[in-house]
């Protein structure tokens, strides 16, 4: 099929973009990478009114650092992050996720910003947000916000941004010392959304012991699920094959996977204690070496 | 309808001016209206990988990028690698290693390995498989597509 008519403008500042989204609300759709908006365009499951093109907006492409905080603009291409030399060395676990997302042809095109607004429970960049305590900067003609990124997502699809507001950059902040971190997912062929992922996080204190653990899972509820009470289990614990295991069971009671032809609910399930123990040991291998 | 739009572009070479309708998709403007048929359409969601075609040199989706989003870029398709006469040295290792069967899903690997063996000379079949994961064929099984892309690999380099 093809896609319903719109008005198309494609402004080249963001002040330009913003007054668009002032004057015309939630009909003013964010077209940014178009690799999720255009696919439901094309088979008419969207059919905006109006596009607001941000391709031109050169302001929202950057990759810096801010103290020791990695920002990121929202247009940044998925491609681009997967280059960034910066985002290599302060943000590796993100760095690590990116090449999960679909195939390089996508990635040439799609952006952070995009993947992150669109908030697809089965996209890996918001469960490395939400692992990474990142914040998002969402800007309208009145001025700017940040929002944690555990309370950006907010359900199936949905994100905190107001119809006059877009999101213009993603800042990361550094991962405390002695830490290590493993994303991991399993797909049935390179490249396709994930039948199950988890991205890790662990902190050692100076005795070897957890300090602080994330675990936060993808394509298992209707966004991100950041399974607190597994993580809680690891603080003050050695990082052992029994803890993670009982991480990993406590883990696969907090996630709901909804099951799709190719995998049923319980094999989701045995997909996130399996990636719970794998991802452990080696988020548990780096923080040693970090320490 | 809307209006159409001014469109300014490079394609294969060659400056192209023309307009077309906002919802217009790229694929479908090369097709259509510049008469290049040789990138295909065979899904419109972005998961075959047959209208592949480069973007200032990149592999990108046209079926996911409309025509207007092309101005002021450069755009290469499939006609722009060979000729039945003179092949592209990627072409002919397709043709020499049985690289296709009928054919619909050349272009689009064509179009995507064309920019990964200048950045990758040497892969291995491993990162071959990785490489055209996003491009997919219903006839050959892939084998004859890896050995292809082995064989270009090594007169590239010979
Ligand atoms: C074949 C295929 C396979 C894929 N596989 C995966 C995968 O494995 N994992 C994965 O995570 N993704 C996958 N994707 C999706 C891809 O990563 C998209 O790039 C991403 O989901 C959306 O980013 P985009 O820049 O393309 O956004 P768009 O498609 O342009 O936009 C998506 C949505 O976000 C809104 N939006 C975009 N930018 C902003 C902004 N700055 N402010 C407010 N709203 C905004 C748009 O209005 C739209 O509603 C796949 C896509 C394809 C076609
Ligand atoms: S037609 Fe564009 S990817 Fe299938
Ligand atoms: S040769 Fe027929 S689809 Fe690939």
């Amino acid at each position: 099929m093809k896609p319903a008519p719109f008005e198309y403008h494609a402004p080249d500042s963001l002040e330009a973009a913003l007054a668009l989204r002032a004057e015309h609300g939630d009909e003013a759709k964010a077209l940014a990478g178009g690799q999720s908006l255009i696919p439901a365009m094309n088979f008419r499951i969207a059919q905006p009114a109006l596009l607001v093109d941000l391709n031109g907006v050169d302001e929202l492409r950057f990759i810096r650092m801010e103290g020791d905080e990695l920002r990121i603009g929202a247009m940044t291409t998925q491609n681009t992050l997967e280059r960034s030399e910066l985002a290599a060395k302060h943000q590796p676990l993100l760095f690590e996720t990116v090449p999960f997302v679909a195939h390089p042809q996508i990635r040439n095109r799609g952006t952070l910003g995009g993947s992150i607004a669109h908030a697809d429970p089965a996209a890996e960049l918001p469960v490395a947000a939400v692992a990474l305590d990142a914040r998002m900067k969402a800007q309208s003609v009145d001025g700017e916000r940040w929002i944690p990124a555990k309370q950006f997502f907010q359900g199936f699809f949905t994100v905190d941004l107001q119809p006059n507001e877009y999101l213009t950059e993603i800042a990361f902040p550094a991962m405390p010392p002695r830490t290590g971190w493993s994303f991991m997912e399993v797909a049935r062929r390179h490249g396709d959304y994930a039948m199950c992922g988890v991205a890790a996080r662990v902190t050692l204190d100076g005795k070897g012991k957890c300090k602080a653990a994330r675990l936060v899972y993808l394509n298992v509820g209707e966004g991100p699920v950041d399974a607190e009470g597994a993580a809680a289990l690891l603080v003050g614990e050695k990082i052992t094959p029994e803890s993670s295991a009982a991480a990993a069971e406590k883990a696969s009671a907090e996630i709901s996977p909804f099951g799709s032809v190719h995998a049923s609910p319980e094999y989701q399930t045995h997909l996130a204690r399996v990636l719970t123990k794998r991802a452990l040991r080696r988020a548990h291998e780096r923080a040693q070496a970090a320490s | 309808m809307t209006d159409s739009l001014k469109l300014h572009f490079t394609i294969n070479g060659q400056e192209h001016h023309g307009e077309a309708e906002p919802r217009l998709l790229l694929v479908d403007y090369i097709r259509h209206h510049l008469g290049l048929t040789g990138s295909h359409v065979g899904c419109e969601h972005g998961v075959c990988g047959a209208c592949t075609i480069l973007l200032d040199g990149q592999p990108v989706r046209s079926c996911l990028m409309f025509a207007v989003q092309a101005n002021g870029r450069e755009i290469r398709t499939v006609e722009s690698l060979g000729t039945p006469e003179a092949m592209h040295l990627l072409q002919e290792a397709f043709h020499a290693a049985h690289g296709l069967q009928c054919g619909f899903c050349t272009p689009g690997f064509l179009m995507t390995l064309v920019p990964y063996l200048e950045e990758h000379p040497n892969p291995s079949e491993d990162e071959i498989r990785h490489a055209i994961s996003g491009n997919i064929c219903r006839c050959t099984g892939y084998q004859h597509i890896v050995d292809a892309i082995v064989l270009a690999a090594q007169k590239m380099n010979a």
